[in-house]
């Protein structure tokens, strides 16, 4: 076919066959990654028995908070990823703010302690399972990011497949911390973010093999 | 061509072509047709400086990238700058070139420069090696069907769904994964 043959045809009928909205299938995502991993949780982790009594301090919030500020931002990185010649702005910075914020959260925590405690505000009880079941908690998420990019039309396909393992680590992070029961903020600094950057590479290996169009 | 003159020639193309494609998507088919049309003619240029040891790649890419932009047209955002859109669809579809197919040639010039997207024109269509003919022949029915109907022999998605017995929203998802279906071949080499 010549190329102005192509044209025409492209042309013809576009009026009516408009094809998809950007982004159409992002609430859909969103809405089956987070509660096909809600469901994951109560089956097979537990909701954590004293929630209640935990949800009245603050530790409990700040703890949750850090991965839905990191989930927002992942969320709009994937966005402006999926848009060509969009760029990311500061959102890069954004994603890096709160888990910085945790870090200084957990110095302030160790140095306030005797040394002799350190172990036991670094590894709490579960610090061997703990990365683990975030990245088993992020897996729906993973799968509907990739879904939605799949749809959108990303340039630069590692960054874009990363930025997808970012966000469903984030949504693994804050559906494990309805489980969690550990509390100390050098535990969270740690093994909550090494859980959370667990899919990131994960995405930028499978970005260029998925997300080509 | 100096900078100035170039610049002005690139601000004139950016909004016209901005408000072709703008109409367009608002459904006005003959300025899509014409922001096509334009396009391609800066497509081919754009490309032609920039895989000269490869004189057959160039058609190949200018309708592979039409076909792109047509399947994504969606993902233009009307606050961002037309030219930037465009270059980084056209760039991604270069590297692609080279990093999926492993294309033994080289890129002659750089395709960083954004502006360059639409600073020629090329009318000198040579012909592609790819056949959308053909591909579309061996669709499916159900996208084939649509296609032939409505894309290429103009009648309303109405008149496609009366013709084939298709509902009128299957007559226009075939269109669009069908587009999408020749898209995956054409990056497949098939």
């Amino acid at each position: 076919m010549r190329t102005d043959d192509l044209v025409l045809m492209l042309a013809t009928g576009s009026r009516h066959a408009g094809g998809d909205a950007f982004g159409r299938r992002l609430p859909v995502a969103l809405a089956a990654g987070t509660g096909i991993a809600i469901l994951q949780m109560t089956l097979f982790l537990g909701i954590r028995p004293d929630l209640g009594s935990a949800a009245a301090g603050a530790d409990f919030w700040i703890k949750i908070a850090v991965p839905c500020a990191l989930m927002a931002a992942a969320l709009g990185l994937v966005l402006r990823l999926g848009r060509p010649g969009a760029r990311m702005g500061p959102l890069p910075g954004l994603a890096a703010m709160p888990v910085a914020l945790l870090w200084c959260l957990a110095a302030v925590s160790l140095f306030g302690a005797e040394p002799a405690r350190w172990p036991k505000l670094l590894l709490g009880e579960t610090w061997a399972v703990c990365p683990f079941l975030i990245a088993f908690l992020a897996a729906p998420m993973f799968v509907s990011s990739f879904w939605t990019l799949r749809d959108l039309a990303p340039v630069r396909l590692r960054l874009a497949g990363a930025a997808a393992g970012l966000l469903s680590g984030a949504t693994g992070a804050v559906v494990y911390s309805l489980h969690c029961p550990e509390m100390a903020y050098p535990f969270v600094a740690t093994w909550y973010v090494l859980g959370m950057l667990m899919p990131v590479p994960l995405g930028a290996y499978l970005g260029p093999r998925l997300l080509r169009w | 061509m100096d900078r100035s003159t170039r610049e002005r020639q690139w601000n004139s193309s950016e909004a016209r072509l901005r408000g072709l494609l703008m109409a367009g998507l608002a459904g006005d088919e003959g300025a899509y047709l014409s922001f096509l049309r334009e396009l391609s003619g800066h497509l081919r240029a754009f490309f032609r400086h920039r895989v000269a040891g490869m004189p057959s790649e160039v058609e190949d890419l200018v309708q592979e990238t039409l076909l792109a932009i047509h399947n994504q047209r969606h993902s233009y955002d009307a606050g961002q700058p037309l030219t930037a859109w465009l270059h980084a669809i056209a760039k991604y579809k270069i590297v692609d070139l080279y990093r999926f197919r492993s294309s033994h040639g080289a890129v002659t010039a750089s395709i960083d420069d954004v502006e360059a997207v639409l600073a020629f024109q090329d009318r000198d269509a040579e012909d592609a090696r790819i056949d959308v003919e053909g591909m579309l022949a061996t669709l499916p029915d159900h996208l084939r069907l649509p296609i032939v109907l409505v894309k290429l022999q103009g009648l309303s998605v109405r008149e496609a769904a009366e013709a084939t017995g298709m509902s009128e929203s299957a007559v226009k998802v075939g269109v669009h994964r069908g587009l999408k279906r020749l898209a995956a071949w054409i990056r497949e080499g098939k």
